[in-house]
């Protein structure tokens, strides 16, 4: 049985596919986009965070660490992270859940026990399970047992993907997975490597290949101001899908909700002063894409 | 809506309430003339007979359907024989800031000099007091229980469709047959039966000549009205007051007229809790609003006006001001008129129809706080429907709340009901399940649970009174195991159960004797073919409840005593009971562990959740079953309006890290903030109960405006609600507004005067909750849009 690293399971995800889902979020990812609002998914492994209004000061997390990583007054810690292990013990203990682990590893059999406490919902609505991350192919045993184990359970699978993976993963998963959401996020190399990590090529490559393979994917369109909103690129992006012969495209316009997140793992964020798109944008983006004969969609 | 409903819809959201004295004066002319002299339920006919031949007319101008309980909208009359407002207390309603009523000088000049030396000691609020034991005393003020007929009277019914067949001529028939067939002879309760029924036969010759007021009263505007549409007007309402409700109604319009002067009938004769309901109101609704479409005599906008016309009346009407802890219990302006929408009919086929979706209309367009409003849901009920109503419960108001009329109906048929009558029922008040126009479901008062475990944990002792209420369960420090623990909750809850039992069956004879209610009684299966009073057990079906609070807080008391103490032994029980006993001080560390450390009802969790089932079943054995007076049955009901907040406020820290003082979970909702695995897992938890074994459970739920964005929001809403439906939930309903508007609306009240938001079984303006409740809404667990 595989085992893998998950940073949370959301139920009544209801965004991310069709019906009420469960949203698998596994932990990892090979890129790092300047907007990612979920930046505890990109670290392989799990990960200690600090939420420093929550802290008491009962000093209960210095008293048992065994790498002595935790120094400094006791309100809050501040922890060294060389000297940390990641083995958790402050965080077991902190009764104000200030420290928490972020991830943990798990079997694919506690997953799906997790997947199939919602069975009524997914039946009543039409919805089902979604992989989410990180990047979920970056883990492609424990993400094709999971999706294996679905099937046989005749629960909905979709894979939400950055499409950054080895075409061999991505086209084995492709015969069990019934819907895939795939993200462009820019259509030139040079944007796209300075502002999400890594080439865009092999991203447009796979999705190719797998709109020959695969006849239900929709792809997520990340609208992020000053990043990717000029005219030429959402041209591009609309005349690549339409060729590749796929006729769904979800806009999720940028937010900045996901802030908070990068002080609380001790990192910066890059776009402070990036707005969410306006109407008049995201109704122009919209308007693009429907001129290639796309189906356009605010939001998953 | 039309200008004449916003001008009436105005003037009843601006009128300011007060107090009127005139019922009070009248109700006492009649005791002093009638009292002594005349079998007590022809006392209370003579009185409701003075009542509606002397209050005061009122037709206000533009309105189509006409009627008021006091002289004015929103001028509220007090009810003597009931509870005897002091000058203090008046004082106190005139001043307080939420809920008050003003009391003028004159008012308070009649209350002293006619109505206080009448009534003081003479009140059923007086005699109840005087009734109980000192152990019934010392557990209502430790705020073990709370007594809902210490200042109103039982009610707790609504009407079914037979006002809509026969007028009151007709039940003066049935009443007089009933008279003919008592068997002077052999019957003993031949001469109770014919007061009885003597005196419904004088209500209902009263409740006529009231109608007939208002007709003279149109006729007479009539004459000096220079307009000459609203003079058409008047002249139809003094035809349509002459018609019903002496007969039976003729048309859409004195359908609805024949059941307000019904209402207005109830809520005089006595101050009834939940004031009055029609109940399924589409489909009592239906056949007059088809034949009014088909002959052209009615427009789909007519019926709408009339309608709106109709909710302006039921807002009119404030619940009568409440004192002490009735007024903590249940703080609010709102009477719980609850109208029934959908659901199914009593062949069982759905029973959605045109005047079901105006309905909804009539609800998204008057954005106003009563009547209360509920979608009934079963299996067979259309997803258009669900969808409909989704949208309007998307507009925030908390309403109309929802139910699952399959389960409703499993409810009433697990309690005896005849298939037929579970059908004609469904849901009033809050979420309390019924038999309408056949049974007197009487709730009789909020049981607060997780009190009864801070008298185990105390060895029977209470600390805020400083008096021994409970039993000696042994010293919590000496308990082996959990299950021993469990054991001397069990055996606390049967004692207090038993306590505020006797109390009820003394209380409920007390109403029997002395405050029957013969205008109730004629419309309540089958009062008229027994010869007996609707209090008296004239009903077809006769339910007294005990309403459960704060299941979600003992769940997570228990859960952390079993899960610290007892599995993982984190501390003792002593370390517990100091830091319970210091109110957490100095202890934070302890109080934080128990929060979020301990597996809470709420997130699915089965660890939690079983316990939430054992104090259910505990809770539900104790209760259901238990004889009342009247031959019927004790059922219990998981609801609390806003007893949450005073029973929190007389129970000391409890063991799930929660401060003295501070607000109880809930209805079956999650302890605010505890449950953290979003809304399908809070459903899941809240299925394990069996909610067929209750007479109504309610749960809600708080969502930030965006998730229920668009189409997609709208129906993976209705999915929620009917995943919970399949699972046999009883009612759910939504908050679908987010904390910071909130608290912007607490900083800021002047600029949120219309927001309206769900509460526990109603919803309030959130500008009329008392600060604490303001919080603990906020407090609740938001779940947002993924």
């Amino acid at each position: 049985m595989a085992s893998g690293t998950i940073f949370n399971i959301q139920r009544y995800s209801i965004h991310d596919g069709p019906g009420i889902r469960t949203t698998v979020f596994l932990k990892g990812c090979p890129l790092s986009c300047w907007w990612c609002h979920n930046p505890e998914s990109q670290k392989y492994g799990v990960q200690l965070v600090l939420w420093r209004e929550r802290c008491i000061g009962c000093g209960e997390c210095k008293r048992v660490c065994p790498e002595g990583a935790i120094s400094g007054g006791t309100f809050p810690p501040v922890i060294d992270s060389e000297k940390c292990s990641g083995c958790g013990r402050c965080a077991e203990v902190c009764p104000a859940v200030a420290l928490e682990m972020v991830g943990k590893t798990v079997s694919s059999e506690y997953v799906m026990r997790e997947i199939e406490k919602d069975l009524i919902f997914y039946d009543q609505s039409g919805g089902g399970v979604t992989f989410s991350g990180g990047e979920p192919l970056m883990q492609p045993e424990f993400l094709a047992e999971l999706l294996e184990k679905c099937k046989a359970g005749d629960i909905h699978t979709t894979v939400d993907t950055s499409g950054y993976a080895n075409w061999e993963v991505l086209s084995g998963i492709a015969g069990i997975t019934d819907l895939f959401l795939y993200d462009i996020k820019h259509m030139d190399d040079l944007v796209h490597t300075r502002t999400v990590g890594v080439s865009n090529r092999v991203i447009l490559e796979n999705l190719e290949m797998l709109a020959r393979l695969h006849n239900n994917i929709i792809i997520r369109f990340p609208l992020v101001p000053g990043i990717n909103d000029d005219r030429a690129n959402i041209e591009k992006t609309a005349q690549f899908v339409s060729r590749v012969g796929i006729r769904e495209v979800n806009i999720l316009s940028y937010h900045n909700t996901g802030m908070d997140k990068y002080a609380r793992l001790g990192r910066d964020y890059r776009l402070t002063d990036t707005r969410e798109p306006s109407k008049e944008l995201i109704d122009s983006a919209c308007e693009i894409f429907s001129q290639y004969g796309i189906n356009v969609k605010i939001g998953g | 809506m039309n200008e004449r409903v916003k001008k009436l819809r105005q003037q009843s959201v601006e009128a300011v309430p007060c107090i009127s004295i005139e019922r009070a004066r009248l109700v006492t002319e009649a005791y002093r003339e009638y009292s002594g002299k005349v079998s007590v339920p022809m006392l209370r006919a003579l009185t409701f007979k003075h009542l509606m031949e002397n209050k005061t007319v009122c037709i206000n101008p533009d309105e189509l359907i006409v009627g008021e309980r006091g002289p004015a909208p929103q001028a509220t009359p007090t009810y003597p024989e009931l509870c005897c407002h002091s000058l203090e207390d008046l004082d106190i309603i005139d001043k307080r800031d939420k809920i008050f009523f003003r009391v003028s000088d004159e008012v308070k000049r009649i209350q002293r000099d006619v109505i206080i030396p009448y009534w003081k000691g003479r009140s059923i609020r007086d005699i109840i007091f005087s009734q109980m034991s000192d152990e019934w005393i010392d557990c209502y003020n430790a705020g073990i229980f709370t007594e809902f007929m210490e200042q109103r009277a039982p009610g707790h019914t609504v009407a079914d469709g037979k006002i809509y067949k026969k007028g009151f001529l007709d039940f003066k028939k049935d009443i007089e047959e009933s008279l003919q067939s008592i068997d002077y002879l052999n019957d003993p309760d031949a001469y109770d039966k014919q007061e009885q029924l003597m005196a419904m036969l004088i209500c209902a010759d009263a409740i006529i000549a009231y109608a007939k007021r208002h007709a003279q009263k149109a006729v007479e505007l009539a004459k000096t009205e220079q307009n000459p549409e609203r003079k058409r007007e008047l002249e139809r309402i003094a035809e349509v007051c002459s018609h019903v409700p002496a007969n039976a109604p003729r048309d859409f319009w004195e359908a609805l007229q024949a059941y307000w002067f019904v209402h207005i009938g109830v809520i005089t004769e006595l101050n009834t809790w939940d004031s009055f309901n029609p109940g399924k109101l589409d489909q009592h609704l239906y056949p007059f609003y088809k034949k009014g479409i088909e002959d052209g005599t009615l427009t789909p906008e007519k019926a709408k006006e009339l309608l709106e016309c109709f909710w302006v009346k039921f807002n009119n009407q404030p619940a009568p001001p409440k004192v002490g802890v009735t007024l903590a219990e249940s703080g609010t302006y709102t009477d719980f008129a609850n109208i029934n929408i959908g659901g199914i009919k009593p062949d069982g086929s759905d029973g959605v129809n045109e005047v079901s979706y105006l309905l909804l209309d009539v609800i998204a367009d008057m954005k106003i706080l009563q009547p209360s409003t509920n979608v009934q849901i079963s299996q067979k009920t259309p997803d258009r429907f669900v969808k409909k109503a989704c949208e309007v419960i998307r507009m925030g108001m908390g309403f109309p709340s929802v139910f699952n009329t399959d389960a409703v109906v499993k409810e009433l048929i697990r309690q005896g009901k005849s298939i037929e009558d579970a059908r004609c029922g469904g849901t009033s008040g809050c979420v309390e399940t019924g038999a309408f126009g056949k049974e007197a479901y009487i709730l009789t008062g909020y049981f607060n649970i997780p009190k009864v475990l801070e008298i185990t944990l105390n060895n029977g002792f209470d600390k805020r009174t400083g008096k021994k209420i409970g039993l000696e369960t042994g010293d919590p420090a000496e308990f082996q195991s959990y299950e021993e623990l469990f054991e001397a909750f069990k055996k606390q809850m049967r004692h207090f159960i038993d306590i505020k039992i006797r109390g009820n069956n003394i209380i409920e004879k007390l109403y029997a004797t002395y405050m029957p209610s013969p205008f109730l009684s004629i419309i309540v299966d089958d009062c008229i073919k027994k010869g007996k009073d609707y209090n008296a057990g004239g009903a077809r079906y006769n339910s007294n409840y005990i309403q459960g609070v704060g299941i979600g807080t003992i769940t997570d008391c228990l859960s952390a005593i079993k899960f610290h103490v007892f599995d993982n032994k984190n501390l003792t029980m002593k370390e517990l009971l100091t830091a319970l006993s210091d109110n957490f001080e100095g202890q934070e560390k302890t109080r934080q562990m128990l929060r979020n450390k301990t597996p809470r009802y709420g997130n699915d969790d089965d660890y939690a959740d079983s316990i939430m089932v054992s104090v259910f079943e505990t809770f539900f054995k104790l209760v259901d079953g238990r004889k009342n007076l009247k031959g019927g049955s004790y059922r219990i009901d998981m609801l609390p309006t806003t007893c949450h907040i005073y029973f929190g406020s007389v129970t000391g820290a409890t063991p799930d890290g929660r401060w003295a003082e501070e607000p109880l979970s809930e209805g079956i909702s999650p302890v605010q903030g505890a449950d953290r695995n979003g809304p399908t897992a809070v459903i899941k938890s809240a299925a394990k109960m069996d909610h067929i074994k209750t007479g109504g459970t309610l749960l809600n739920q708080k969502f930030t405006p965006q998730v229920l964005e668009g189409d997609q929001g709208l129906e993976k809403l209705s999915h929620l609600i009917r995943s919970y439906f399949r699972l046999e939930g009883h009612h759910i309903q939504f908050n679908v507004v987010s904390a910071d508007t909130l608290r912007d609306a607490q900083k800021n009240p002047e600029k949120y005067s219309d927001l309206i938001v769900r509460v526990a079984g109603y919803s309030d303006y959130f500008n009329n909750l008392s600060k604490k409740l303001q919080d603990e809404i906020i407090a609740r667990t938001e779940h947002c849009s993924f």
